[in-house]
């Protein structure tokens, strides 16, 4: 480090009172900023858990669906027309829809059920318990592991309970990428079972799931399926669906985006006025070092420097302590719904950047226009 | 013994329309080496701004000044500076020392500013602390010492890049008789030297024995100039 911006690095730490103000306000700003943005990431990804454990390349569905929960069935002839699409490798159907279980205690509770086609048991969840074989089992059913398995009574295998009046019985246990957005455990069977068991409308797939020959098909497999009249999504594309209509149709995104910049705000303000009135305070010295020969490009540097060593400081600490509640969260609550990702961070980032930079720029117009005749007039 | 600084007919306005003042009128002056040089006057009249325009502070409307024979109002803003910090020495009235470093610090800035590594500049730093007695004091932030002390930090400071010119503007204002007194002595017999000459903005009576000219100034004109070598 250069002896200018040793001391300047003095100036800034040893005035503490200032200096824990300072980092006080970005901590303060990059937490709320990560924090109210990973719950959004959280929730973000869990509204799309469906698509994001099944890992299906392709998804076909009715137009009109939004979000993976909210499916429209197809009629079984759009299974057998994909099918026939130059380019698909294979296509199989799946049903997502909800259901109540009851509890071998008498309880009642909601879960989701997953059926998957019964020749491939594509989207099938990794197992921890049991054997996928005996998926094809009477009654058979694979519970996932997840933060809402407790529900369930965490059953292991053999645990027996009713799905809608028909029996059930867990012969497995599974773990999945993610939970569910709506805070009830997830089921898996078979997409016979499923449609067998559960009260249904007159057509019963909830989406056909395609796999490519190759990634330059997939191109043509969409606008094949559009020509059909149906919607044919990547699996990246159908998360940024779900997540667009979270953000935009239901007002989450306007209101996080608010908490967002309301955090901005808070920041700025703090930090910008406390790093303004550490630069007025210090006014006269940098005056006395300009009149001793110190160059603007100098001073400058020395409060680019300042705000660049709070910024980054308070930055670190934020994430620190956004991360450190994140961690103490779940342990407590294992349906918490955080997650920090690098886009996240990126805008915290760039939040950071733009408090400091507007601090530095208004200490920097002052050091500036300061002239150091001023200083032999005090 | 060469003429350190020269100032030549040096005019100085301000302000504009009606409120303009002249502040400084055709003042011309030279001083030496080794020469202790007074400047007084009452209140407002103009021997603070002429200090600054002999400090390549601020720029005079007419006239020039010369530093060692260099007319330093030719230069750019750059090497203004670059002279400052490497022929003038300063001590301002309120000694402007850094209250967030520590003692032995703050007389290393020009050093620093000078691009010397950090730690040759402390050990520079600590000898000239040496000189003006207060070693045992670098540790310290400047508001743990006196008046008088801080004010021979500030020397310490302008000195310990050895400028050629000292300008010292009120340099006994805060402080009582006696300390006021003993600083002047210390510049005259430690600091001042046939290689530099110091230039002091004063209206404190008490300590004009010590000069070797005074320059009086009243509505921004040299009014006389009073040689002690000559009474001597």
């Amino acid at each position: 480090m250069s002896g200018i911006l040793r001391i300047a690095f003095k100036l800034l730490v040893n005035d503490r009172g200032k200096f824990a103000a300072l980092l006080v306000g970005i901590t303060f700003a990059v937490l709320l900023m990560v924090m109210v943005t990973s719950m959004f990431a959280g929730v973000m990804r869990r509204a799309s858990a469906t698509v994001i454990n099944t890992g299906s390349g392709i998804w076909v569905m009715d137009r009109a669906v939004n979000t993976v929960a909210n499916n429209i069935p197809l009629p079984d002839y759009v299974l057998a027309a994909v099918r026939s699409i130059e380019g698909v490798k294979y296509a199989v159907p799946i049903f997502t829809g909800s259901a109540l279980a009851k509890l071998p205690n008498g309880d009642y509770q909601a879960v989701s059920i997953i059926g998957l086609d019964d020749s491939s048991l594509t989207g099938r969840p990794e197992l921890i318990e049991g054997h996928i074989e005996d998926i094809y089992a009477d009654n058979a059913f694979i519970v996932v592991k997840d933060s809402e398995y407790q529900k369930l009574g965490s059953p292991h295998v053999g645990a027996e309970f009713e799905v809608n009046d028909h029996r059930g019985v867990i012969v497995g246990v599974g773990r999945v990428a993610s939970a569910g957005l709506f805070g009830i455990p997830t089921l898996y069977t078979t997409y016979g079972r499923a449609v067998q068991d559960l009260p249904s409308t007159r057509f019963t797939m909830s989406y056909v799931l395609v796999e490519p020959k190759t990634p330059k098909d997939i191109a043509s497999i969409t606008s094949q399926v559009a020509a059909l009249g149906y919607l044919a999504l990547t699996k990246d594309q159908f998360i940024q669906r779900t997540s667009a209509f979270y953000k935009y149709q239901t007002g989450v995104g306007i209101n996080i985006m608010l908490m967002t910049v309301i955090s901005f705000i808070v920041g700025l303000s703090i930090s910008g006025q406390t790093f303004y009135t550490f630069i007025l305070e210090n006014l006269d010295k940098f005056g006395a070092l300009k009149a001793i020969g110190a160059r603007s490009r100098e001073l400058i540097a020395m409060i680019l420097f300042q705000a660049a060593f709070t910024g980054l400081t308070g930055y670190g600490l934020g994430v620190g302590l956004c991360s450190l509640l994140i961690a103490a969260a779940k342990m407590r609550l294992p349906s918490y719904a955080a997650t920090v990702t690098f886009f996240n961070l990126g805008v915290a980032f760039v939040m950071v950047l733009i408090i400091t930079g507007v601090a530095s720029y208004t200490g920097i117009r002052r050091v500036i226009h300061i002239e150091p005749f001023d200083v032999f007039r005090s | 013994m060469g003429v350190a600084i020269r100032a030549n007919s040096v005019t100085k306005w301000f302000g504009q329309g009606p409120l303009r003042t002249l502040a400084v009128r055709e003042v011309s002056f030279e001083a030496r080496f080794g020469e202790l040089l007074y400047i007084v006057g009452p209140s407002g009249s103009g021997k603070t701004t002429l200090l600054s325009i002999l400090s390549g502070i601020l720029r005079p409307d007419t006239g020039t000044v010369e530093l060692e024979g260099h007319d330093i109002w030719s230069l750019d803003a750059d090497s203004l500076a670059q002279l400052r910090l490497h022929k003038i020495g300063f001590v301002f009235q309120d000694y402007h020392l850094f209250p967030r470093l520590t003692t032995l610090e703050n007389v290393a800035i020009p050093l620093i500013l000078q691009r010397v590594p950090w730690q040759a500049a402390l050990q520079q730093a600590a000898s000239h602390l040496e000189i003006v007695g207060l070693r045992d004091r670098a540790d310290l932030p400047p508001l743990k010492l006196s008046g008088g002390e801080q004010q021979r930090v500030a020397i310490a400071r302008a000195v310990v890049s050895r400028p050629d010119l000292l300008i010292l503007d009120e340099p006994t204002a805060s402080l009582d008789g006696d300390t006021g007194r003993r600083i002047i002595e210390f510049v005259k017999t430690e600091v001042l030297n046939e290689h530099r000459c110091i230039l002091i903005v004063t209206h404190d009576s008490r300590i004009l024995e010590y000069s070797d000219r005074i320059l009086h100034m009243e509505d921004g004109r040299v009014r006389q100039v009073e040689d002690h070598h000559a009474h001597g």
